[in-house]
């Protein structure tokens, strides 16, 4: 192949997916001048699996991106079919939104938005091989020969890297739902030290709407109250005419059918090498480890509104494809269900995370960085929150600034991306709101007062949207010292109101702030009796209530961040020789050699790294120092 | 997990030696900590002036009970050995009454000290210079391989494995609560209300209180190991006595029966405090069991922690000596045989077979031979954990003490929050602290504990 000079960039993001297209927007929206390609444009964000965004913690992700001045949030506010909010009758620090996407409109959208966007160049190509030059990242080569330099390159190739599609016996190298697999560019990584190992994901049949029995199912509505993910949208915007998703069970003849072709199930014949998610398990695996359940819900999703493709969660399978037809027809709806996608498990390469700095640069391979499904993790929305952290360091790396580092108590995308580079992952990672140690803070009704100040510094809120957040801040805190000094009189409404709840009457008077730490009072019922002459935006009251009903628990959580922060500020310095440290374990040793970490902090929640390691090695860092000193 | 920069107690005085003994706290918070349990009239700590000393008591905040007539220095950064706030608190009870002060402040708010972590902080701080470093890390590591050794030494098979069950418990509700928030839509798991979230902490919390009324050590660091020295007369019980009291207070004769004085006394063993009980029946011509019938010294012998039995090696076992041996049968016994300065009369074979395998250690108090060894055989049998309650399990070292009563606590917040009408998902933050709190005394804090279990318990999806 004839090779010619293409092109030069500040940074080049291989790869158009959700991580790719988070990285590629922040990179250009910080003034960088950025090449995205990709190997077909028609999948710009596609979604090759289930059509929805957000849930527990994820839902909390896309709010993180969208304060950081990221487009998940925007995009699917622009192209959801259905709305809803999850676990309402829990507390707040567990509150979720989920969207069913079309994902068509939803890929379409994000294509738009990137083609418009300044300083972006979107383009169609194989990235093969990566340039290094002196250590450090300087472009790729596409398979059509074109060389496109660039000061820093974010690899975010996802279930393309040398990905296997597998169906029964039948296995053959493709991407995501038929795509092109990316080949060349795991081999480029290879040749340049990268540890690899595969991993394994999988999808379920999608079936035709009008072959589907809805009497026999049970209809799931969305919200009719309005909600969004991103910070920007208006309540009028708020879509009425949702789409229902439908629920129903796999039964004893499902299971019969599965059990019978277990022989020809690629996950127990040894044709399956990649490791699988726990927490997303193929149908024939839950049948197998879950032998006594009787059934298994499934959930019939629309994949949008101009298509009758709905897709059947739960039953994620890569059994033969004539399993999949038969086992389809023994559910309660599906009887005559016309299959128009086969389901199957796709294999897939993945950088181990810990060759990567918790900036998402890797160690290797100085301007490289990477994100998404390739760093380990499974979700649109934990590639998301990654990609655009890489979009931001790799910016900021050309521009000669500090990389971003979310801690793990500024969001959830802090706390994946420590997970994976401290801890690595042995499956494909998902956000779980057990995670993360400092959920009640981690709230999805926050995100954007504890990321939108850093989104402006950066460059990527605009300053009014920044002004927004100061209104919004005033108002919280004028509203909150207002409470603080009003005292309730025990006034006979007060007591008819409590009466009514069937609660003691005041003895004497309370401040308005401390009556509404008390379970049974509302913030509106409190505005009863501590009125206010201009009605505050829905989103403030909620932070009112929140912040005062369940401030015992915050205050907590914020000292436990607070005594962590002087072990987060103490750094290591880089290039540490650990095996000349006497007196660290030597397990501990090699965890650190490999992970590297850059805080104490980090270097503490290794696994195999004890206190007293950690006692040992702050002592040595500060031997370090005083010998600079002296020297 | 340890913050690195709480603040930190322990005791500064060698264990078990001396009368005085000084508590020593390090940290931001060392004064407030100090305040919460120093008593003197209205004073408060933190308003007085640094480097002073103050006299006053010990109280437990929550009970108000009284422990120790304490001198207390005040000591503020950074003109202390840490470079951090400083407060010692001089005890005057002895190694009992320094212990019980040690965990008073640890459930007021400090942390027990790892071992060398104030030198560490001295260190850290700049207090130490360059040529001390290698010191440091040495001694860091030397005593932390030693303090593990001996927790791990200290933990009983029982307590690990009754606090492993209560953490499973712990561990069945959480992932429920967790799956419960990450999978709302899973049919399969009944919804945790707070109702069975509050009777599951309560459950839980009345085995930790339990063991900790029970905690042996608890007890024991109070009141002492009740230890009976039984022997027949002129068997060397005086001698032995003496020598644990270091002086002389016991009359000592040749001639049979004739100790007189009364005398109940704490001595410390290593570091493991005796109450010696019944000693009366030392001092009085005849032995317990002939004093008071058989089954009832049985009685009185078996609420002693440790027998001592004496033996004189120079002359045959008689029946009465047989009788004793039976006496003490099923009870933590240490035989003693004595007079070895003198010839040997007895049948060693024969004394064995009969007390079965606990220890026989040959001593002449006389000549101060064996005694060290003596002394060494109690404290294994303390720090092993036989000795102390009888059937209850048994919990000796401070810093598993220090634990189950911040369990316990985090325990107390979860009822308290429910109580309050606080939602699940905010009271878990307390239960997972507790099975934190509880892993930390088996050593079995395994991140990732959770998620295998909401994994293998639970069939999940969507």
């Amino acid at each position: 192949m004839n090779r010619y000079e293409a092109g030069k960039y500040d940074v080049i993001v291989v790869g158009a997916g959700h991580a790719g297209s988070e990285a590629a927007l922040a990179s250009a929206r910080m003034g960088m001048q950025t090449l995205l390609v990709t190997i077909n444009l028609e999948m710009i964000a596609f979604m090759p699996c289930n059509p929805s965004i957000g849930g527990p913690a994820k839902g909390v992700v896309v709010r993180e991106i969208d304060a950081l001045g990221g487009e998940m949030g925007h995009n699917i506010d622009k192209t959801y079919i259905q709305m809803r909010m999850l676990n309402t009758s829990k507390g707040p620090a567990v509150r979720a939104l989920r969207a069913q996407a079309d994902k068509f409109m939803y890929a379409n959208e994000m294509k738009k938005t990137i083609e418009q966007q300044e300083n972006l160049d979107l383009k169609q190509g194989i990235a093969e091989e990566l340039i290094v030059e002196d250590g450090a990242a300087k472009g790729v080569i596409t398979n059509t020969g074109a060389i496109y330099r660039a000061d820093a390159v974010v690899l975010t190739a996802g279930t393309s890297s040398r990905g296997e599609i597998i169906i029964g016996e039948l296995k053959y190298s493709s991407g995501p739902n038929n795509s092109q697999p990316s080949i060349k560019l795991s081999e480029s990584l290879l040749e340049n030290g990268f540890e690899l190992k595969r991993f394994k994901t999988g999808t379920p049949p999608r079936v035709n709407a009008s072959s589907i029995d809805y009497s026999k199912t049970t209809e799931q509505p969305g919200d009719e109250e309005p909600h969004h993910f991103s910070y920007d949208t208006s309540d009028s915007a708020y879509l009425k005419e949702q789409l229902s998703c439908f629920l129903t069970y796999t039964n004893e003849k499902t299971h019969e059918i599965i059990h019978r072709n277990l022989h020809r199930a690629p996950m127990f014949t040894g044709i399956v090498e990649g490791v699988g998610a726990r927490y997303c398990p193929s149908i024939e695996d839950k049948i197998v480890r879950f032998s006594d359940k009787p059934r298994h819900q499934l959930f019939l999703e629309p994949e949008g509104r101009n298509t009758e493709e709905v897709y059947v969660q739960g039953l994620s399978t890569s059994l033969p494809e004539d399993v999949q037809v038969d086992m389809l027809h023994t559910i309660e709806g599906l009887e005559n269900a016309k299959m128009m996608r086969t389901g199957y498990a796709i294999e897939y390469d993945v950088v181990s995370p810990y060759q990567l700095r918790p900036s998402l640069e890797t160690k290797r391979i100085d301007n490289l960085f990477t994100a998404g499904q390739m760093n380990g993790t499974s979700g649109y929305e934990e590639a998301a929150g990654q990609g655009i952290i890489a979009g931001i360091n790799a910016a900021r790396k050309v521009q000669g600034e500090e990389p971003i580092v979310l801690k793990r108590s500024d969001g959830y995308i802090g706390v994946m991306i420590d997970d994976l580079v401290t801890k690595g992952t042995n499956e494909p990672y998902r956000l779980l709101t057990s995670r993360a140690e400092y959920r009640l803070l981690l709230r999805h009704d926050n995100a954007d007062l504890r990321l939108t100040p850093l989104g402006h510094e950066i460059g990527l809120v605009p300053q009014e949207r920044y002004d927004q957040y100061l209104v919004k801040k005033a108002q919280i805190e004028g509203e909150l010292e207002r409470l603080s000094h009003i005292r309730l009189k025990p006034t006979a409404e007060i007591q008819k109101f409590l009466a009514d709840k069937q609660k003691a009457p005041l003895k004497d008077g309370i401040l308005a702030i401390d009556f509404l730490r008390r379970p049974e009072v509302s913030y509106r019922e409190l505005l009863q009796f501590a009125p206010m002459d201009v009605e505050l935006p829905k989103d403030v009251a909620e932070q009112i209530e929140i912040q005062v009903k369940y401030e015992g628990y915050i205050v907590k959580a914020v000292k436990k961040v607070d005594k962590l922060k002087r072990m987060e500020n103490k750094l290591i310095p880089e290039n540490i020789d650990y095996q000349a440290i006497s007196g660290i374990a030597t397990e501990a040793k090699e965890k650190l050699a490999k992970i590297q970490p850059e805080t104490v902090a980090q270097a503490s929640r290794i696994s195999g790294v004890n206190p007293s390691d950690i006692s040992i090695l702050m002592v040595y860092i500060e031997q370090g120092k005083i010998a600079k000193v002296e020297a | 997990m340890s913050f690195e920069f709480d603040t930190i107690a322990a005791i500064s005085t060698p264990p078990g030696e001396g009368a005085i003994g000084i508590v020593r706290l390090s940290g931001d918070e060392a004064l407030e900590v100090a305040d919460r349990v120093y008593k003197s009239g209205s004073k408060k700590l933190i308003e007085e002036p640094s480097h002073t000393i103050h006299y006053g008591h010990i109280q437990n905040p929550k009970t108000d009970e009284l422990i120790d007539e304490v001198m207390v220095t005040i000591m503020r950064a950074p003109k202390t050995f840490t470079r951090e706030d400083v407060v010692e608190i001089n005890c005057h009870g002895g190694v009992v009454a320094v212990n019980h002060v040690l965990q008073t402040v640890l459930q007021n708010g400090a942390r027990l000290a790892e071992p060398g972590e104030f030198t560490k902080r001295a260190f850290l701080n700049g207090r130490i210079d360059l040529s001390q470093a290698e010191a440091v890390m040495d001694l860091i590591r030397a005593k932390t391989d030693k303090a593990m050794h001996v927790a791990l030494q200290q933990l009983d098979g029982n307590l690990s494995a009754l606090i492993r069950s209560l953490r499973q418990e712990i561990l069945d509700t959480l992932a429920q609560v967790e799956v419960n928030i990450d999978y709302p839509e899973y049919d399969d798991v009944e919804e945790l209300t707070s109702r069975l979230l509050i009777e599951k902490a309560k459950e839980v919390k009345a085995s930790v209180h339990h063991l900790l009324e029970t905690a042996s050590q608890g007890k024991i660091l109070r009141e002492g190991l009740a230890t009976a020295i039984i022997g027949r007369p002129n068997v060397g019980k005086s001698s032995l006595l003496n020598h644990l009291l270091r002086e002389e207070k016991a009359i000592v004769t040749e001639v049979a029966g004739t100790t007189r004085d009364v005398i109940e006394e704490y001595v410390s063993v290593k570091g493991v405090p005796l109450k010696l009980i019944d000693t009366a029946g030392i001092r009085e011509t005849e032995d317990i069991v002939e004093r008071i019938g058989v089954e009832r010294s049985r009685k009185a012998l078996s609420e002693a922690d440790l027998i001592l039995l004496v033996f004189n090696q120079s002359e045959p076992l008689t029946d009465e000596d047989r009788d004793l041996i039976k006496a003490t049968n099923g009870l933590n016994r240490i035989v003693i045989l004595n007079k070895m300065d003198l010839p040997n009369q007895l049948d060693l074979e024969v004394v064995e077979m009969l007390v079965h395998d606990d220890p026989v250690v040959k001593t002449s108090i006389l000549e101060q031979s064996g005694v060290e060894e003596l002394e060494k055989n109690i404290a294994d049998l303390f720090y092993s954990g036989k000795t102390g309650e009888k059937d209850a399990t048994y919990v000796s070292n401070v810093r598993h003490i220090a634990l189950l009563h911040d369990a316990e606590a985090a325990l107390d917040d979860v009822i308290n929050g429910i109580e309050d009408g606080m939602p699940v998902d905010l009271v878990q933050i307390d239960m997972t602290r507790s099975w934190d709190l509880l892993g930390e005394i088996t050593g079995d804090s395994v991140q990732d504990e959770l998620l295998n279990q909401l994994f293998s318990q639970f069939c999940l999806g969507k």
